[in-house]
C-alpha cells in the first residue's frame, strides 16, 4: 500500500458488515472511503467474477498482457453479491492482516 | 471442487450484420476441436440473458437452409498490418532507407522492410539490424521508442558487404546516431514481394511484424529508385511510389493512416491542409481488418421470416457461439408502423472488448468487479480475433478501428447485460404487447439513408446508440423535420462520430478526440479521419444530441440503477397521453439492470446545448449511488462532492416533445430503462408508460408544437 494512502481500520467491522448487506447503491462515507482503498490499482488484487453457468460466478485474477483471467474454481457463488464479498474479504485480509469474521 | 468450465469450440462470422429475407448469406466458421463436426441453425433471438430478475434468454428455431450438421476447418486469422509492393523487378545490391518511430521496440523482432531472406529489421533487443537469413549486423543499441530515426541500410549480394545506421532526429533529448560495416552471407538476392512493417512468413502469410510509425520508404537498386510518399491516398489502401518506377503497393489489415509524421510540429492539425505533415503510416501486430476466413456455407434465408434480431447459432460439443444479423424487410416490402433501430455500430464498436480483463483499477470507475462469462475467456485466449474500440494495443495506442469481418463476441444474448443482450428486452417486450414492428439497423441506415426511415410512423432507438456517422445523423433529422416520431429508448447516445472507411469494407473508424468520457486518448494532430472528418465528440462538432433528442450524456454509474420522480411538467395536457392510467409518482423502482430504470449511463435535458425550449422534462430520476459519476465533458477542472450520493444534479431526464411537421420526439436518458420492461409479467408502470408512447406515435394524428 502507498504510504499516503489512508489505512483499513481491522476494528470497522460496521463499516464490513454494511458492505455485505448492500454491495451495489449508496455507501456510506466511510464505507466508501474504504472501497476506494481497496480499489487502488495497488490494492485490487486484479480480482474478476466470472460466470461459468447461468447464475453461477467464480473469482479470478486479469493477467496482464491481454491473457486469458486465472479462475478460481475452488468456490462458485450463486450471486454476483457472494463473489463481490469474497472479494472484499480476500482485500481486507491483504491490507489489515487478519480474516474478516462479522459476528 | 469439479467445475466444468464451457467454452465455444466453434466460433464465426457471416459478410454483413443486416440481411433480408431470401438473401444469400456467407458464413465462415472455424471449429477448434478435433471432430472438426459442427451443428448449425438459425435462431430468432427474443430476449437475452437478463439475470434473475429478467425473463432470460428466448430464442425460436426457424427452419432455414443452414440447419443441420456440418464439416468444418480450423480456419487461421491473417492479423497484423503491413505493406506490400507485389511485382518488383530483379534486384542486385539495395540501399534501403526508412524513418522509423518505434513504438513498442524490444518486442520481439520487427520488421521495417523486408526484401525475401533480407530484412531490416529492429531485432530482439529494439536494436536496428540488418539480417540475410539467420546472420545479423546489428547498428549496436536499442532505439528509443517514440523518436523519429532515419534508419539506412546497404547490401550487396555479390560480396555480402553490408552496412547500416540509425540516426535519430534532433531533439533536446536525442540520443546519439550509431553504425555498423560488415559482411553478411553473400548470394542472396533481395527479391519481393516487399513487405513494410512486416516480413513474410513461413505459410504465405507475414511474420515480425512492427509496432510504429514509418514515412518515406526508399530502395535503390540498379535503376530502380523506388520512393514511396505515405501522405499520398490517406483514405484509401494503396502506397504509392512517386519514382518512375510507379512499383504502388497496398496496405493490408488497416494500419492506421492520417497520423503524424516526422515533419509535424503542431503548425497544422488536419491532415489535409498539409499531409506533408502527416507522411506516416501506424502499424500493428494486432491490427485487423479482415480475418479472411474461407467460407464454409452459403445459404439462403428463408423468403418469409419475421424481421428481428437473428443468429446463426454454431454448436461443437460445448458451448453455442451466436452469429448475429439483423433481419429487416426488403426494401419496397409491407412495413410496419413502427421500426426499431438496432445499434449495429455501436454493437461493432464495442465489439470483442478484452479491457474488463485486463489489471487495473477497474472498480474505481464501475464501482463493482469486471464481470465476464466463458465466451469472453475464449476470446482472451484468441488474441488473433482482434479489439474493440474501448482497447489499446500492446503499445499503448488507442484502437479506432472495428470490423464485422471477424468472429464478433458480443452480437449474442448471453454474456454483458448491455447493448445487444439488452436490447432484446426491448424486443420480447414488444412481442409481449402484441405489437406489430421492423427491426432495422444503424448500417442499414448508412446505406439506405432517410429513406429507409420514411416508411414508417415512428422509430424507435436501442438502449445504447452510443456512435453514429454524419449520414446517420442526417438521416434521422429528415425524419423528424418530416414528421417522423422517435422514442430514444437509452443513454449516452449520438455521443461519437464514426465514419465508414471506403477502403476497408466492413469497418468504422472512430477518434476520441480532445474530450469526452474517453477509453483513451486520440494523439495531438490526429483529431481528424482518414475521411477527413473532424473526430469526436457530436457535442462538439455541432450537433450535441440535445438538438434531436432533447437529452445528451451527464453521468454514469455501473453498481445499480435508480427510480424517476414525475414532475410538475408531467401533469402538463400535452404530457397526459404519456401517463394515461398511471397514477404514480415513482416510475421504475424496479428492473433487471440494477434494479431501477434509470441507471448506467444517463442524459439531461440542458438548453445550453440544444434541448429544446419547449421540451417537457415529465420526470427526472434521483438517490443515484457513490458510483455515479459526472462525464468528463462537464468538468472544466477537478472539484468534489460530484459523485450521485452528493451531487443532486446527477439525474436521468425524462423529455417529450413535439417537432415541426406533426412529429415528436420522446426520449428517456437511461441505459437501463428497457430492463425495467418486464418487471411483474410486464404489467408495470415503465411498460404502461412506453406503450401509451408507441401507441400515441404510431398513430397519424399529428402532434402541434406549442405556441410561445
Amino acid at each position: 500500500m502507498l504510504r499516503n494512502a489512508p489505512p483499513i481500520d481491522p476494528a470497522r467491522l460496521d463499516l464490513a458488515a454494511e458492505y455485505r448487506a448492500k454491495p451495489f447503491g449508496r455507501h456510506s462515507p466511510d464505507l466508501q472511503a474504504l472501497l476506494n482503498v481497496m480499489r487502488r490499482a495497488e490494492n485490487c488484487q486484479d480480482l474478476i467474477l466470472v460466470s461459468i453457468a447461468p447464475n453461477r460466478w467464480v473469482l479470478g485474477h486479469r493477467e496482464p498482457d491481454g491473457k486469458p483471467p486465472t479462475l478460481f474454481t475452488d468456490q462458485v457463488f450463486d450471486r454476483l453479491e457472494d463473489g463481490e464479498w469474497e472479494g472484499f474479504k480476500r482485500r481486507w485480509r491483504a491490507l489489515t492482516g487478519q480474516e474478516l469474521v462479522l459476528p | 471442487m469439479t467445475v466444468e468450465l464451457k467454452k465455444p469450440t466453434v466460433v464465426g462470422y457471416v459478410d454483413r450484420l443486416y440481411a433480408y429475407p431470401g438473401d444469400e448469406v456467407t458464413l465462415r466458421v472455424s471449429v477448434c476441436e478435433p471432430t472438426k463436426r459442427y451443428r448449425a441453425e438459425l435462431v430468432r433471438l427474443v430476449c437475452g440473458e437478463t439475470g434473475p430478475k429478467g425473463p432470460g434468454v428466448k430464442e425460436e428455431r426457424v427452419a432455414s437452409a443452414v440447419d443441420g450438421e456440418h464439416d468444418g476447418i480450423e480456419q487461421r486469422t491473417s492479423f497484423g498490418s503491413h505493406g506490400i509492393v507485389d511485382n518488383l523487378p530483379a534486384l542486385g545490391a539495395v540501399a534501403i532507407s526508412v524513418l522509423a518511430y518505434p513504438t513498442l521496440p524490444g518486442r520481439g523482432r520487427q520488421a521495417l522492410v523486408a526484401l525475401g531472406t533480407l530484412r531490416l529489421v529492429l531485432d530482439e533487443t529494439g536494436a536496428p539490424a540488418l539480417l540475410v537469413g539467420d546472420r545479423a549486423l546489428s547498428a549496436g543499441v536499442a532505439l528509443r521508442d517514440q523518436w523519429w530515426h532515419r534508419i539506412e541500410a546497404r547490401y550487396d549480394p555479390a560480396t555480402g558487404a553490408a552496412a547500416i545506421a540509425a540516426t535519430p532526429f534532433a531533439g533536446l533529448h536525442a540520443d546519439r546516431a550509431q553504425s555498423a560495416e560488415g559482411r553478411l552471407e553473400a548470394g542472396a538476392a533481395p527479391s519481393g514481394p516487399l513487405f513494410f512493417a512486416a516480413a513474410p512468413g513461413p505459410d504465405g502469410g507475414a511474420t515480425e511484424h512492427f509496432y510504429g510509425k514509418l514515412e518515406a520508404p526508399r530502395l535503390v537498386s540498379g535503376t530502380v529508385d523506388a520512393q514511396w510518399d505515405f501522405s499520398r491516398g490517406i483514405d484509401t489502401a494503396r502506397i504509392e511510389d512517386v519514382s518512375p518506377s510507379r512499383l504502388h503497393g497496398r496496405l493490408v489489415n488497416a494500419p492506421k493512416r492520417a497520423v503524424t509524421g516526422s515533419r509535424w510540429d503542431g503548425s497544422v492539425h488536419h491532415w489535409k491542409l498539409d499531409p506533408s505533415h502527416y507522411a506516416a503510416i501506424h502499424f500493428h501486430a494486432d491490427d485487423l481488418a479482415d480475418a479472411e476466413w474461407k467460407p464454409s456455407l452459403r445459404f439462403k434465408l428463408p423468403e418469409r421470416m419475421k424481421s428481428g434480431f437473428y443468429a446463426i447459432k454454431l454448436t461443437g460439443s460445448s458451448l453455442p457461439f451466436h452469429v448475429g444479423l439483423i433481419v429487416s424487410p426488403r426494401p419496397g416490402a409491407r412495413c410496419a408502423k413502427l421500426a426499431v433501430l438496432a445499434s449495429t455500430v455501436t454493437y461493432l464498436a464495442y465489439a470483442n472488448y478484452r479491457r474488463r480483463m485486463s489489471p487495473g483499477p477497474f472498480e474505481l470507475a464501475m464501482g463493482t468487479l469486471p464481470t465476464v462469462d466463458l465466451t469472453d475467456v475464449f476470446l482472451a485466449e484468441h488474441f488473433e480475433f482482434g479489439h474493440s474500440t474501448y482497447d489499446v494495443y500492446r503499445d499503448g495506442y488507442g484502437v479506432g478501428h472495428s470490423t464485422f469481418r471477424r468472429p464478433l463476441f458480443n452480437f449474442r444474448p448471453t454474456g454483458r447485460f448491455w447493448n445487444f443482450a439488452m436490447d432484446l428486452c426491448i424486443i420480447d417486450w414488444l412481442d409481449q404487447q402484441g405489437i406489430d414492428y421492423d427491426v432495422i439497423s444503424d448500417h442499414e441506415l448508412q446505406d439506405r439513408g432517410a429513406d429507409l426511415l420514411s416508411s414508417y410512423r415512428a422509430v424507435m432507438s436501442a438502449s445504447h446508440p452510443e456512435y453514429y456517422s454524419s449520414e446517420m445523423l442526417q438521416a434521422v433529422e429528415g425524419f423528424l423535420s418530416r414528421g417522423g416520431r422517435f422514442m430514444y429508448m437509452g443513454g449516452n447516445g449520438f455521443y461519437w462520430r464514426v465514419t465508414f472507411p471506403p477502403a476497408w469494407p466492413g469497418m468504422i473508424e472512430l477518434r476520441r478526440a480532445e474530450d469526452g468520457t474517453r477509453a483513451w486518448e486520440e494523439m495531438p494532430g490526429q483529431y481528424n479521419h482518414a475521411t477527413g472528418e473532424l473526430g469526436g465528440l457530436w457535442r462538439r462538432n455541432g450537433w450535441p444530441p440535445n438538438m434531436l433528442f432533447g437529452v445528451g450524456f451527464y453521468a454514469q454509474g455501473f453498481d445499480n440503477s435508480s427510480y424517476y420522480r414525475r414532475t410538475a411538467a408531467s401533469c402538463d395536457p400535452r404530457a397526459a397521453f404519456l401517463f394515461a392510467g398511471i397514477d404514480d409518482e415513482i416510475i421504475g423502482d424496479f428492473g433487471a439492470s440494477g434494479d431501477g430504470a434509470a441507471g448506467l449511463e444517463i442524459d439531461i435535458y440542458d438548453r445550453r446545448l440544444g434541448s429544446p425550449p419547449h421540451g417537457l422534462v415529465v420526470a427526472s430520476s434521483e438517490n443515484h449511488s457513490n458510483a455515479f459519476m459526472l462525464v468528463n465533458e462537464e468538468i472544466l477542472s477537478n472539484r468534489q462532492g460530484q459523485d450521485g450520493a452528493q451531487n443532486p444534479a446527477i439525474r436521468a431526464d425524462m423529455v417529450f416533445f413535439e417537432t415541426p411537421s406533426g412529429g415528436a420526439v420522446f426520449s428517456t436518458g437511461s441505459i437501463a430503462f428497457v430492463a425495467s420492461l418486464a418487471h411483474d409479467n410486464y404489467r408495470n408502470n415503465v411498460s404502461r408508460l412506453i406503450r401509451n408512447v408507441v401507441d400515441r406515435f404510431i398513430d397519424p394524428q399529428p402532434f402541434a408544437i406549442p405556441k410561445p
